[in-house]
């Protein structure tokens, strides 16, 4: 019985997390190398207008995942330019990239405003999918939602346990002495501010190919920033990062939810929730057993030039 | 009310003249078009709100032909910002602007004194002036006719309603849904869920999805995207589509949609002045002056249904329905209008209170 | 760090870091930006099929040509200079608030009621209190994160943020409820402050109001109190060397809170002098996104209160410049948008010649390691 009400609202509390999740991880990584990128929101509408329009233009779903991953790269390579390459500030040139990302996804999808385009194709087993309760929570849904938390895992593995995310890890949080033990400093920082870009074109494609499958102007409405927030929440661990995104989807469903069910709060109120129940559990995070550690990288936003 | 706020003394003096000669150096010959304006408060992409008046600006641009030159700014932020760009465009050559959000009232009250040679339309507002007009649509004869047609297609008898912010009109908008579908399913019921945002797809969605798995068999909404028809259609439950046809969102469940329809409005105001006829009006059309119209019934809606709807439809047209039209009790069942009496528009245009069956 | 890194870079170019800034090049770069952005915005233009030098015209150099256009600069820039100014600081000594747009909202509320409950009495302490309690409101709202973050070491990023979208709602309740005009038929705004509320107009038959002319007596205090007080000493030495001024005995808890209310404070009062200046009452959203916007404007002007007088004004005309392009040239919206982002990426990228010279490799390069260091971080 209460399973009959639980499974739909996970289900609506999945889509609702999954664009987050790719987001705030791809921006994970990138802080995680000493890189501060506030330009996820303009990168994730570039994601989505060039997923859009590429399976509107080909019929292909899979295309137009791969064009949101890349149009989020492009705009990343942008950014690393002017951040990496030329040592500009990366908050102001961030924001930059959000106006920039939202003016022109408006320009090039101003033609494919008013289109349907086919949703992403469940992955459903024959058999397993039917299955009661775990069937339509664990075996029927699109190929991105597995794919983000395929992605925790693996964002989880590479920082802790590979070579590579050592340091990426070492980079961030001292570039100076990384780069004295000869690591290239600015390599690896491009190669994480383009797997960011690419991640938060991936949360844009989730939003115009399944979430929504539709295409507008400004439709991230601002998911880019919740991702920006949920990275500071999950205090840079992969593992929280999935839980928050979660909670913050889930909280948002449930007010929803209880205004449905005709709760005697103000619309408004409720509407706060989401917002405050983040800074509450992180500050009952922060207030714990684990007090005093933020976590942030230490070279965090801070420009870099080699001395050659 | 129209005159509460000459607040500043500038505005007093008539500072007009200046301003009129700062741009565009559009000096008004006889054989130039006459330049027509519009403030949107959102992208013309919207295919909501925006999407409606920007065709009509271009049915103006069809019917005048080079007679006419428009120009519109879009996403105008209602605040600080408005009323500069009002006044850009009364200061380059444009004689006729219309501002199309209710938060422009009181920015384009303020640049209409300055400019008192040119005529300003303002949008679902209250205030009017010598040269501001004030326009508005009956949106609420639509949804008396899906709300006929929610009342016989409903087995839960639970409605969805995905809605922006409680201002008069979505309000008015709730309760006459409610009071049509009433009047064909008595105990029906409608949820209200409160976005807070005229446009946010993945919340529009998430609220759809929210009050299918609630009970709602009917959604409708008073925002701005497609996302709850697509949201609704793939569940396989009827919805109805808002300000333009959404139907290809949802070829198999979109009912209808309730269309805004301000082409005649528009043509009709360009053509008065240019011939000279403008004068200040305070209109609120509907069905009958073509500003509201239903957009094609689905094809596989059972032929009660459909006759239903038309029967409001042309009851409306010629008078004979009035969705305000008492008896009206208000949520806690009170009664308000009294049988035999008929809600004023005074009433409807300030509503703040729901109708019974109405939880939002 | 190292003196001789030992890498050999296959460029023939190598670019270090300056020992000092010229004064020539700081003035120099951004017209050079300017000129780049120019040349890129014509042939955007003409892409689009739009009359380039014409729609640069009208973006750049029309609004600037009547008084009006130069007081509507002004009325823009005002709240972006003063925003911009109180993050600085913060942003120096690595305090990120970035809801500055919560708190304005907020300082635009406090502000706004005092207009509210003194409504149609007359008194020239109307105003003041006013002001006052849009500082109070804003720095009220900034003690939260300011609170949280010292503490429970809660980073003030989120929470400053999250609490901008608490405060639109928090407004949005209130203009729909209790502060709704009696008269206004239930639409969400609040009654027209009377003439006690609102601030003088400067120059006749403009907006410009006297909010936008203490925003610049703001930026010029703030640079002032960077450079000459003890507090901008420590805010500085917090900033480039917490170490150092952890040795040097400052507290960097009564910094973290001097920046967050001073920020907050400051943005407060912009919301009050937007609700008292160019709005004159409450609506549902007060502010076009300036507190996120005078993010931008502070790193635009490299944190120097003065540099945000121009930086500040530069943004303002950007947008007023798109709105003019949008009415004269027919440019849409979107086209604006890729203008002003390509306009500050130029900005932001001429920084570079700035801080850094580059020299061919063939010439004996002065080995130096430290400057170097002191670059690079903490």
């Amino acid at each position: 019985m209460t399973l009959d009400i639980l499974v739909p609202i996970i289900l609506t509390v999945v889509g609702s997390a999954t664009p987050l999740l790719f987001a705030a991880l791809g921006e994970l990584v990138v802080e995680k190398s000493g890189v501060l990128n506030l330009g996820v929101e303009g990168m994730m509408i570039m994601g989505a207008v060039a997923a859009f329009g590429v399976a509107v233009s080909t019929g292909s779903g899979t295309l137009g995942i791969v064009a949101g991953a890349a149009a989020g790269m492009a705009m990343a390579f942008v950014f690393g330019v002017l951040t990496l390459t030329l040592a500009a500030n990366q908050v102001a040139t961030g924001l930059a990239l959000t106006i920039f990302g939202l003016g022109l996804s408006a320009l090039l999808g101003a033609g494919f405003v008013g289109i349907p385009v086919a949703p992403l194709a469940k992955l459903a087993i024959p058999g397993i999918s039917d299955l009661p309760v775990i069937g339509p929570l664990l075996f029927a849904h699109d190929a991105l939602v597995y794919l983000s938390l395929a992605a925790v895992v693996g964002v989880a593995w590479f920082l802790k346990k590979s070579r590579a995310g050592m340091i990426l890890r070492a980079v961030g949080e001292s570039d100076i002495s990384a780069h004295s033990i000869g690591y290239d400093v600015i390599a690896v920082r491009y190669r994480a501010v383009l797997f960011g870009g690419a991640m938060a074109g991936l949360g844009g494609a989730f939003l115009s190919l399944s979430y929504t499958p539709l295409w507008n102007e400004g439709m991230t409405a601002g998911r880019g920033w919740i991702a920006l927030a949920l990275v500071v929440f999950a205090t840079w661990r992969p593992w929280r990062l999935l839980a928050g995104a979660y909670l913050f989807g889930g909280v948002t469903i449930l007010q929803l939810y209880s205004q449905g069910a005709g709760v005697a709060i103000p619309a408004q109120v409720l509407s706060m929730l989401p917002y405050l129940a983040t800074i509450l559990v992180l500050t009952i995070i922060a207030a714990g057993p684990w007090k005093g550690r933020l976590d942030a990288p230490a070279c965090l936003g801070k420009p870099f030039r080699p001395s050659t | 009310m129209s005159n509460n706020v000459s607040r500043r003394h500038f505005l007093a003096g008539s500072t007009a003249a200046a301003g009129a000669l700062s741009l565009g150096g559009a000096s008004a010959f006889a054989a130039d078009p006459l330049k027509v304006g519009f403030v949107y408060v959102g992208p013309v992409g919207d295919f909501g709100w925006t999407h409606g008046h920007d065709l009509g600006r271009k049915a103006i641009e069809k019917e005048f032909g080079d007679k006419v030159e428009t120009t519109f700014v879009e996403k105008v932020a209602e605040g600080p910002d408005a009323e500069r760009v009002i006044r850009q465009l009364a200061s380059s050559g444009n004689k006729l602007i219309f501002t199309t959000s209710f938060g422009f009232m009181n920015p384009t009250i303020k640049v209409a004194k300055q400019f008192p040679d040119v005529k300003f339309e303002h949008a679902t507002g209250f205030m009017t002036a010598k040269n501001v007009s004030a326009y508005n649509a009956r949106f609420y004869e639509g949804r008396a006719v899906i709300g006929t047609m929610a009342g016989h297609m409903t087995k839960t008898g639970k409605f969805g309603y995905i809605a922006s912010f409680p201002i008069p009109e979505v309000v008015m908008g709730i309760n006459a849904f409610i009071l049509a579908a009433r009047k064909v399913r008595p105990d029906a019921e409608i949820k209200v869920v409160w976005v807070n945002s005229w446009f946010d797809p993945g919340k529009e969605a998430d609220a759809t999805k929210t009050l299918i798995d609630q009970g709602c068999d009917i959604i409708t909404q008073h925002t701005d995207s497609p996302a709850p028809i697509q949201t609704a259609g793939s569940r396989g439950v009827w919805c109805f589509g808002q300000a333009s046809d959404m139907s290809s969102f949802s070829p198999e469940y979109h009912a209808t949609a309730i269309l805004d329809v301000w082409d005649n409005y528009y043509v009709e105001r360009t053509r008065a002045v240019m011939d000279g006829s403008w004068e200040t009006s305070n209109v609120w059309q509907g069905m009958k002056e073509g500003m509201v119209q239903m957009s094609p019934y689905n094809e596989r809606l059972p032929a009660e249904v459909v006759e239903a709807a038309e029967t409001v439809r042309k009851g409306i047209l010629d008078g004979s329905y009035l969705p305000f039209a008492g008896p009206i009790k208000d949520q806690d069942g009170k009664e308000r209008i009294a049988a035999g009496e008929a809600m004023d528009d005074g009433a409807l245009l300030s509503m703040d209170w729901y109708v019974e069956g109405v939880t939002a | 760090m190292s003196p001789d890194p030992g890498l050999l870079n296959p460029a023939a170019w190598k670019i270090e870091p300056r020992r000092e800034i010229p004064r020539s090049l700081l003035y120099a770069t951004p017209l050079l930006a300017v000129v780049l952005t120019v040349i890129a915005g014509f042939f955007i233009f003409l892409f689009m099929g739009y009359d380039p030098l014409l729609s640069l015209y009208h973006f750049f150099i029309s609004p600037l040509l009547t008084l009006y256009g130069l007081s509507e600069l002004m009325v823009k820039a005002g709240p972006l200079i003063m925003i911009g100014v109180g993050l600085a600081v913060g942003f120096r000594a690595n305090v990120w608030n970035i809801g500055a747009e919560g708190q304005l909202t907020l300082g635009a509320i406090t502000g706004g009621v005092v207009a509210l409950a003194f409504w149609n009495e007359t008194g020239w302490w109307i105003l003041p209190l006013m002001c006052g309690a849009g500082i109070l409101g804003g720095m009220a709202y900034a003690a939260i994160p300011a609170f949280l973050r010292t503490r429970f070491n809660v980073n003030e990023i989120l929470t400053s943020l999250m609490l901008t979208y608490v405060a639109t709602l928090f407004l949005s309740t209130l203009v729909y409820g209790p502060l709704k005009d009696p008269m206004g038929f239930n639409f969400p705004q609040s009654r027209m402050f009377s003439d006690s509320g609102l601030l003088p107009i400067l120059l006749e038959g403009t907006r410009l109001h006297l909010g936008s002319g203490l925003a610049i007596a703001i930026a010029v205090a703030g640079w002032v109190l960077m450079t000459y007080t003890i507090v901008g000493f420590q805010v500085r030495v917090l900033g480039q060397a917490p170490a150092a001024a952890r040795y040097a005995g400052f507290s960097g808890k009564r910094l973290v809170w001097f920046c967050l209310l001073l920020s907050g404070g400051l943005a407060g009062l912009a919301g009050t002098f937007e609700v008292a200046g160019p709005i004159g009452q409450l609506i549902p959203v007060i502010s076009p996104g300036y507190g996120f916007t005078a993010i931008i404007v502070a790193f635009l002007g490299r944190l120097h209160p003065l540099g945000i007088i121009l930086s500040g004004l530069v943004m303002a005309l950007s947008y007023i410049g798109g709105e003019n392009a949008q009415v004269v040239v027919g440019l849409p919206q979107a086209v604006t948008g890729v203008f002003q982002g390509l306009l500050l990426f130029f900005l932001l990228a001429s920084d570079f010649l700035v801080r850094y010279r580059i020299r061919r490799r063939a010439i004996q390069a002065a080995p130096d390691g430290q400057t170097q260091a002191a670059e690079g971080a903490s």
